[in-house]
């Protein structure tokens, strides 16, 4: 990859045989003018973003911080990974859907980005009729539509992007942007602090419970370029609000970065969930393309009894690189991980999470549910702290493995740091290998091998999946089946 | 219906059927006993295409079809059913959902629309009944925490909605009390008909008190050395199984 000409898109019947190859379901190209800078990172760059943005002083000062600032960090190497050199030099920062930067309604929409939604089975349309869910599609980098913002409004929730977000609700987002995942934190947090170019921001008042579900769909489409989103909830005292991101990407043969950052403010007494289904491009059977995805996330239960949920369903990427983390600072708080990593034919993971326990009598939960075929390998990495404080805590880690394959692997990698005597940890872990005799069982009842793998599959990660929202759980469920694909036999 | 022709097949190279000829008519019970380690179970794995065997010679046709190129599941919507000596657990998986991909996947193969949910539902109550099966247990994860009994009743269940024109049962009766024994047998005899037919494999005389076969027959050393009408079953287990054994060593 070197420059724009990237941006050229194939044609529609390649786009047709590359949607009904059955491999990877979503690896179409949307045909829509793009505006992608040049490849390459320098102070120019992210004065540029911050311009084309609008963006006040304070943000180009931030970015310029944290750009200044990942100069002088090495990608980390410590997880259980095999990530190839990445030339951050030869990536696009900025790539921009032209079209008008606010449509009004649904008919200002750019017709061809709708029908690339429509494929994506998210058409916007049918979620605002029958659904009820307000949608914030991220396309490449900007903010394509928010829906039900109107509606929200009423309830004084914002949900906008946070391009919007900086321009309507500065003081906001002045007030809590890096709180939580500060651009020192690591190399790729860094990263998109100095290059973020959309994402979603959500607002939930004091007392207000969020009467829907609230979505992000999150795509890659412009060749060569790396997507840096931001999402920033902050849920105040008393609030509740069920978030879910949606991720998906066309197939390409090079290797597209995706480094996000989530950050999550609950305040006393409020409640978040956070589901994640995500299912980038993973590379095709031999490991060529795919998404590297380097990604922060994290809560902060910052007032006492808040409650922070993240459940995930990662099926996808080439290499993912995440563990969303809750800290839990406020007494009384709770943090919950629920989370399905599957692996297949050359994939990487290395995912988990952090709890740390600072509140006393603070409380978390953790289920990890792996499932490794082919020659993928997959890691649990989960972080348990209890400080000295935080007296009266508990934790339960349950951290499961299942393999497809002889040529897969699974790892463990839990740290336990318990700095006081009256908090209790646990800790299970179980590995097993889906049986030849459990599926004889269900080829006898007549259920093909694709299917029962599917069955066996979905029954193993039942804890998991019945913490995603309904909407989510029908998706994920066949999505489990379908990257499983071939995986047995 | 079944049509066994000098069946041989091995495990890991190893031979455990050496020449089986066996012939089933739609309406008959066949009863297949014989000592530990006689190929009984494995008769059962092969016919309904368990991987880890290979068929080294013979044929077997079902209904004019050659069995052995079937798939398993093919075989399964073909009619041929197994009920399991040892049923696996499978966590997470409801009964209900297991079934209905079971059965949606038969309808599949002959063109059928999947049943509507209702349908599946009220399906599921009647064959329920047949034995005595409870609502709970039917909502539970296939055969997680069951009973040996409840395992061997939800197997003839299974038989129950997926109406097979060719049971086999394998040990059906190994691990149940008498009660539970009396239940799944005569779950079985309410689900024959002329059209279809029992192979029951079994040490005792004790399941074909129940399910009265037509035809006995002694497996020894993978092949079938004597075939009679049920006062076989009663002799051999007044005599055990050493006089025939003597008999086919002796014949050598």
């Amino acid at each position: 990859m070197s420059n724009n000409e990237n941006t050229k898109v194939v044609s529609d019947e390649q786009l047709i045989k590359d949607v009904t190859a059955g491999e990877y379901k979503y690896g179409f190209v949307t045909d829509i003018d793009t505006h992608v800078i040049p490849v390459g990172l320098n102070e120019d760059v992210v004065r540029y973003i911050s311009e084309v943005k609008g963006e006040p002083e304070w943000l180009l000062e931030f970015r310029l911080k944290a750009y200044r600032h990942w100069l002088t960090l090495e990608m980390p190497r410590w997880a259980h990974l095999d990530i190839p050199e990445i030339d951050y030099q030869a990536i696009s920062y900025y790539a921009a859907p032209k079209t008008k930067p606010a449509p009004k309604s649904m008919d200002e929409v750019d017709p061809e980005l709708r029908k690339t939604f429509d494929k994506l089975g998210i058409s916007l349309e049918e979620q605002m009729r029958l659904s009820g869910i307000a949608v914030d599609a991220v396309m490449d980098s900007v903010s394509v539509k928010t829906t039900y913002r109107d509606k929200l409004a009423e309830l004084g929730v914002i949900f906008c992007s946070i391009s919007e977000a900086v321009k309507d609700y500065p003081d906001l987002v002045k007030k809590y942007l890096g709180s939580v995942v500060s651009y020192r934190d690591n190399f790729f947090a860094a990263l998109n602090s100095a290059v973020f170019s959309d994402g979603s921001f959500v607002y939930i008042p004091k007392g207000v419970r969020c009467p829907m579900e609230l979505s992000t769909y999150f795509r890659i489409n412009a060749a060569g370029t790396g997507q840096f989103e931001r999402t920033l909830i902050v849920a105040d005292d008393d609030a509740y609000v069920s978030y879910l991101e949606g991720c998906t990407a066309p197939m390409r043969d090079e290797n597209q970065l995706h480094a996000a950052i989530v950050e999550i403010v609950v305040e006393d007494r409020a409640e978040v969930k956070y589901s994640t289904v995500q299912n980038w491009y993973p590379g095709d059977k031999d490991g060529k393309g795919g998404i590297y995805n380097f990604v922060t996330k994290r809560g902060l239960c910052r007032g006492d009894y808040s409650k922070l949920s993240w459940t995930q369903v990662e099926t996808g990427s080439a290499i993912t690189w995440k563990y969303p983390s809750c800290v839990l600072k406020g007494n009384n708080s709770v943090g919950e991980f629920y989370s399905v990593a599957v692996t297949n034919n050359r994939q990487q993971a290395d995912t988990g999470t952090k709890m740390i326990h600072i509140g006393k009598n603070s409380r978390s939960t953790i289920v990890s549910k792996g499932i490794s075929a082919g020659f993928s390998q997959n890691s649990y990495r989960g972080q348990v702290k209890i400080a000295k404080t935080a007296t009266g805590c508990r934790n339960y880690t349950q951290c499961d493995s299942l393999l497809l394959s002889d040529t897969c692997g699974a790892h463990t990698f839990p740290y336990i740091d318990v700095q006081n005597d009256s908090s209790i940890v646990e800790h299970e872990a179980t590995t097993s290998k889906i049986n030849e005799d459990q599926l004889f069982y269900c080829n006898q009842r007549g259920i093909p091998t694709e299917d029962a793998v599917g069955l066996i599959v979905n029954g193993y990660a039942k804890e998991v999946m019945n913490k995603l929202p309904m909407e989510f759980a029908v998706e994920a469920q066949k999505l489990l089946q379908v990257s499983l694909e071939n995986s047995v036999g | 219906m079944l049509e066994i022709k000098n069946l041989h097949a091995a495990i890991d190279g190893k031979e455990i059927l050496k020449g089986i000829n066996l012939t089933v008519r739609p309406g008959e019970v066949h009863a297949i006993m014989g000592p530990n380690g006689s190929g009984k179970s494995t008769l059962s794995s092969v016919l309904t295409g368990h991987p880890a065997f290979t068929v080294t010679e013979g044929e077997v046709t079902f209904y004019g079809k050659n069995l052995l190129e079937l798939s398993a599941e093919d075989r399964s919507h073909e009619g041929l059913f197994l009920s399991f000596q040892y049923p696996v657990e499978i966590p997470g998986v409801s009964m209900v959902n297991f079934m209905r991909a079971a059965l949606n996947a038969k309808r599949k193969y002959y063109n059928q629309e999947p049943l509507s949910a209702s349908d599946f539902l009220k399906l599921m109550r009647e064959k329920r009944a047949i034995v005595q099966l409870d609502n709970k247990l039917a909502s539970r994860s296939v055969n997680e925490g069951f009973s040996g009994g409840e395992k061997k009743r939800n197997e003839i269940f299974q038989m129950a909605v997926l109406e097979p024109r060719l049971s086999i049962l394998d040990e059906t009766d190994s691990g149940l009390d008498i009660d539970a024994l009396r239940i799944v047998a005569e779950g079985v005899n309410k689900l024959k008909t002329e059209n279809n037919a029992t192979i029951v494999i079994t040490h005792y005389q004790r399941l074909l008190d129940y399910i009265k076969p037509d035809i006995v027959h002694v497996l020894y050393k993978g092949r079938i050395v004597k075939t009679a009408g049920p006062e076989l079953a009663l002799e051999l287990e007044e005599r055990g199984y050493d006089w025939i054994k003597e008999e086919v060593d002796n014949a050598k």
